[in-house]
Parts: structure tokens; sequence; C-alpha cells
């Protein structure tokens, strides 16, 4: 019906209630073409995070309609943002989000257990997102044994493993170094370019923001400015191989 | 599905090792407690039984005095002591007796092949086999003649052969001769064992024919103690009050007169003391619950302890995409897990305890499958309450709430 993977309109998020009320999205309209890789900036508590947690089905908007590839997001119930997760999305946080003591193969198999894929099927699907994001031989090692760098690209394999539609990371590089950050960028990149994933990004900063193609600047809950990048940084940093497939 | 959310509790008990040892243990030592506990109590009271059915079922016992059971007031203060004849009238004119065996005793020491060893002897008639419920591991009886003229002869327990004659059990000392105080007896019968208990050695004894006791032994005429079996399924209450008649009237008691005898039933005896040990044993298991309830609110520590952990971990599952019932049913699984493998392992511990246990204290080891039962459902039912509450506040979550949660 629509060309449209995302469309937001007119999207308010409230939290809290009486004195403490306090409007986080004051009325968010945003749209996202399939294939895009997107850059959300802005200063903090302009309600990033709470648009990207929207976007990405973790939390209900207050009012407003949120319509994924034309469905009506807002409308769902609980174990239908479930399945649409499961099926659609992937997810990066600034905390890695990684089961402790669990090894990297085990944690990037997360998600294709609750579509209940066969152990020999999560099994390479596992290994090869592993590949893809330069981990090979890591598979054994648990979060506490691998550098933040190494941590994060475990989430990325776990983010890709299921061949979502979408990438959402909210801050990725937040807790890493400039080299490091370089690499997760190249690789996001590599995966918006080499296979279609539309990445939608929260970031702080604007080395990184210059991999987007598009820039959406948000201030006090409104989005304030909605640019093209015409010149997207996509130099890949050289340490790891980028051009290997998922 | 549930296979693979149940693969899934499954690691994530073994990836959480202390965690799940922890929880466990509170339910082990619980588990362990209860049924160590039941089972030993059971044991004792069926040793008690035991002992009691080995007495001879069904048995009166009449003592002089007016006090309890065991003829500790036994003729003494000037009470008439029992004849011969008392049990010869209590066969003739009471119904639904089977044997009557007046005793005597006397404490002696018995010597032959060269060893000698202190016990007791008792001089009664053949009934005295019957109403005790004795057995001959070897030999015979007394013949009639024997009892009539008293003759030396005499039944040894098992306790008796094997301190004076050692050998095969039952076997060696037949025919022989056993010198009792200043004469000597012929050994013509061997009582089968009865075993050791809670009463004592019962086959630490000499038996003579009565005659032979009064003539040889005490040289008076008394009698201690009037043993008197029943009919099987006889009703013991109209039976006693016949012989408590009959003994009044033999005793020359007048109306006023109190009872300067008493009765003692066996059956009585077995049923004061089961419910006795029934008592303790239901005492012994309360008190293990209460370690059982310990255990339990060990797990529930636990759980809300690791529950900040947890949380996290189920934000970060419902994120990647898992349903709100399949995490449910994944903690669950866990929780379930736990507790019944700890239920489990405290039934191995449980039965290795009170097996060695009873074998130590003498007692026979009774299995009891309801209370394995109730405690392993009991420990399921802690793993659930604990471990699956927590679990529910958070699956209930928003997800990203959830993945918030410090
Ligand atoms: N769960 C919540 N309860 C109440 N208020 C909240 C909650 N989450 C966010 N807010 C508020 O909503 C506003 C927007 O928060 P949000 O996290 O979206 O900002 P952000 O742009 O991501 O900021 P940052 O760059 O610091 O991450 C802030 O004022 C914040 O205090
Ligand atoms: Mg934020």
């Amino acid at each position: 019906m629509s060309e449209f993977l995302i469309q937001l309109k007119g999207i308010k998020k409230k939290y809290g209630v009486g004195a403490s009320e306090l409007m986080a999205l004051k009325g968010i309209d945003l749209d996202i073409m399939p294939g895009e890789f997107v850059a959300i900036m802005g200063p903090s508590g302009s309600g990033k995070s709470t648009a990207m947690n929207i976007l990405g089905c973790l939390d209900t908007p207050s009012s407003g309609q949120y319509l994924f590839k034309g469905a009506h997001v807002e409308a769902l119930t609980r174990d239908q943002r479930a399945r649409l997760r499961r099926r659609y999305l992937g997810f990066v946080f600034q905390g890695f989000n990684l089961l402790a003591r669990t090894s990297a193969q085990e944690n990037v198999e997360l998600p294709l257990l609750y579509r209940g894929d066969d152990a020999k099927v999560r099994r390479a699907a596992a290994s090869r997102a592993l590949q893809s994001v330069g981990l090979s031989g890591w598979e054994n090692h648990t979060p506490s044994e691998l550098s933040g760098g190494q941590q994060q690209r475990v989430a990325i394999a776990r983010a890709i493993v299921t061949e979502p539609a979408v990438v959402l990371a909210d801050e990725p590089t937040g807790n890493l170094d400039t080299q490091r950050s370089h690499e997760i960028m190249g690789l996001l990149v590599s995966l918006n370019k080499d296979h279609g994933i539309t990445v939608l990004m929260v970031t702080h900063e604007p080395d990184m923001a210059a991999y987007a193609r598009r820039m959406v600047h948000f201030v006090d809950g409104n989005i304030a400015k909605d640019v093209e990048n015409p010149h997207p940084n996509n130099v890949a940093s050289g340490d790891i191989d980028l051009t290997e497939t998922i | 599905m549930l296979y693979s959310v149940f693969m899934l509790a499954l690691r994530s008990v073994r990836r959480n090792m202390l965690r799940s040892f922890l929880t466990i243990l509170g339910i082990v030592i619980g588990v362990a407690a209860v049924i160590t506990m039941v089972t030993l109590g059971n044991g004792a009271t069926q040793a008690i039984k035991t002992q009691i059915s080995s007495l001879g079922t069904n048995l009166l016992m009449v003592n002089p005095g007016q006090r309890g059971p065991g003829g500790s007031g036994g003729g003494g203060g000037g009470v008439p002591h029992f004849t011969a004849a008392d049990a010869l009238a209590i066969q003739a004119e009471i119904g639904g007796v089977v044997a009557v065996a007046p005793l005597g005793r006397a404490s002696v020491t018995v010597v032959a092949n060269g060893r000698n060893w202190a016990t007791s002897v008792s001089g009664s008639t053949n009934d005295w086999f019957e109403t005790g419920n004795w057995k001959l591991a070897n030999g015979r009886i007394f013949e009639l003649e024997e009892q009539v003229a008293g003759s030396a002869v005499c039944v040894i327990g098992e306790t008796v052969r094997r301190e004076i004659y050692g050998g095969t059990e039952g076997l060696t000392g037949l025919g022989k001769l056993l010198r009792v105080k200043q004469f000597s007896c012929e050994v013509v019968g061997i009582l089968a064992a009865k075993g050791q208990g809670g009463m004592g050695d019962q086959d630490d004894l000499v038996v003579v024919p009565l005659q032979t006791l009064q003539r040889r032994i005490t040289g008076s005429r008394k009698v201690d103690v009037l043993m008197v079996s029943m009919q099987d399924g006889a009703d013991s209450v109209p039976l006693k009050a016949s012989l408590r008649q009959l003994m009044r009237e033999r005793r020359k008691l007048a109306e006023a007169d109190d009872d300067n005898f008493n009765i003692f039933d066996t059956q009585q005896l077995a049923e004061t003391l089961s419910s006795t040990t029934k008592v303790l044993t239901t005492l012994l298991g309360a008190v293990a619950a209460v370690s059982l309830l310990v255990g339990g609110i060990g797990i529930m520590n636990i759980m809300l302890v690791s529950v900040t952990e947890r949380t996290r971990e189920i934000g970060l599952r419902l994120a990647v995409g898992a349903l709100e019932r399949e995490v449910l049913l994944q903690f669950l699984i866990e929780a379930v897990v736990l507790s019944a493998l700890g239920g489990l392992i405290g039934i191995i511990i449980a039965t290795a305890a009170s097996y060695s246990l009873s074998m130590l204290m003498k007692v026979p080891y009774v299995f009891d499958p309801f209370i394995n039962f109730l405690s392993l459902v009991f420990s399921a039912a802690i793993g659930i309450v604990f471990g699956y509450f927590p679990a529910r506040r958070a699956a209930r979550m928003d997800p990203i709430e959830a993945l918030r949660h410090e």
C-alpha cells in the first residue's frame, strides 16, 4: 500500500502524571524509506531514546500513529509487537546488554531460539553473523572475556542474525573509544550498503553521524531539522574485512 | 516450543551454577531432614510393634499388687501370690481363653561346658510356650510325667545356648546337662531366637517345669505371674472383666476392697506405645518441616537478590522477540527443575541417611512413599512460588522498562 517502511504521525509520549507530567515527545512526524541510514541527533533529554524505543516497538506512544510497512503498530497487542520485533527488528544498545556467563555464540543465537529454529540452523546462522562482524574464533568467549568493542560487535551480530529489515542502535558507540567507534560504524555502513538493512542510529558524535545519509535533529521533544547528508563518510576503518557477507 | 523452552531453562540452570546450587541446597536439606525423621520414626514404631507381637498377641498378664506391669510390686508388702490352682481355675471357668500358664521366676547362674552364665529361670507349664508365642528350634517341650514329677529337664533360650555351648544357632547343647544351682538338668529343647530389642534380650532364659522350679530352686509354691492367652479376635473387655471377678473371688476380696492384683494387656501396651511413637514421629517431622520452610525462604532470598540481573535479562529476551508466556514458561520450568532436583537429591540423601541410621539404631528401615511424594511436591511448590512470582512481575513489564531496571 505504501512504499514507506516506517511512518510516524503526530507521535506524543507523556511520562508521569499530574505535577511531574513530562512531554518527552510533542508530536513527531517522520517517514523512513527502506534502505535508509538515519542518524538521530540532539541535546540530552530531547527525546531521542524515547523515539527510538517507540520505533523499536519496545515502548508505546501516548498518542499518534505508527505505521510499520503500512500496519498500525499502536493497535497491536504485546504479543503481536513481540512477533514484529522478532521478525523485522534488530537492536544494538549502548550498554551492549549481553547475557552474562554466556558465550558469544549463545548470545547471538538468542533471537533465533524464539523463532523456533532448530539447533543446527541456529549454530550456522550465529557463526555466519559472528564472522561478518569479524569475530570468527571468538564464539566460545563470554562477555567478560571480550573487550568493549568486541562485545558491541557480538551485539551487532545478535541484531543481524535474524536478517532484520531494520537495525535500531541507541548510541552504539557511546561506551567505546574513537578507534573502536569507527570500526562499529564501518560495520553499520556495511549492513546498510551491502545488505540493504535500514539503520536507525542515535548518536551524540558528529563524526559518527557523518556516516549516515540522513540526519534528524531532535530538540525538546520535536524534530528541529531533517537533512540529507550528500557525502556520507563510508571509509572503512581497514581493521576488519567488511566485504564479508552475512 | 515446550522442548526448546525446557532446554533454555536447563541451560540457564547450568550457566548460573552458584545460584542454582544455593537454591537447591535449602530444598535438599529440608527434604532430607523431613524424610529421614519420618522414616526413622516409622522404623521405631515398627520395631516396637514387632517386639510386642513377639511377646505374644492377645496376651493378658495377671500380676500381684496394684501397680503397673513388670511384677515390680509382685508379692511384696503382704499381697498374696498366685498358685498353680489359679491357672487351672481360669482355664476351667473363663470362656475365650486358649491357654493359661502359671509362671514362677528366679535369677540363677547356670554352669556347663566349663562356662557359666547369669540368667533367669522360668518355671511353667507347656501352655507357657503358647502364651509367649515361643517356637522350638530343636528338641521338644516337657512330658506330662516330667511336669508332675518335677524332673530335671529344661528348655534353653538361644542366648544361653550360645554363651554356654557356642556353635551354630539352635543346634548345640541338646541332650547335654546344664547345672542350675545345686542340680543338673538335661537340655531337652532349644527355643527359636526372638532377637534383641527395646524390651531387652528375650532369649536370655532357661525354662523348667513349674514343679521343678518350686521344688528344686525356690522352695516355695508361689507363682509370680499368670499368663493368659485369648482366642484370636476375642473381645478383651468382657474377658478381662470376668477374669477380674474370678480373681477377686479366689482371693476372697470383700466388695469394698481394692484389687490386690492387676491385669496387663499387651494389646493395650502395643496401642499405647505405638501412639506414643506416632506422636514423636509427627513432632520430629514438624521440626524438620520447619527446616524445609527455611529452605524455601532461602530460595526466595536468592531469587530476590538475582532479580535485578534477571529483570534485565527478561527485558532483553522480550526485546529480541520472546513472548511473555515463553519467558514465564522458561522461568517456571527453571524454578520447578531446580526445586524438583533439590527434592530428588534430598530423597537420595534421606534414603542413604535413614537406611544407615536405622541400621545403627537397630530399627527396621521402612520406606514411606507418601512422605517422599509429599516432600517432592512441597519442594516443587516452593520453587514455583518463590521462583515464578518475581519473574512474572518482570515479564509483565514493558521490555524497555525491564531493560532499564537497576
Ligand atoms: N521512564 C521515564 N520516566 C519518566 N521520564 C522519562 C523516562 N524516560 C525518559 N524520560 C524523560 O523524557 C525526556 C526524554 O528522554 P530521552 O531518554 O528520550 O532523552 P535522550 O534524548 O535520549 O537523552 P540522552 O541523549 O541523554 O540519552 C527526558 O526529560 C527524560 O527525563
Ligand atoms: Mg538516550
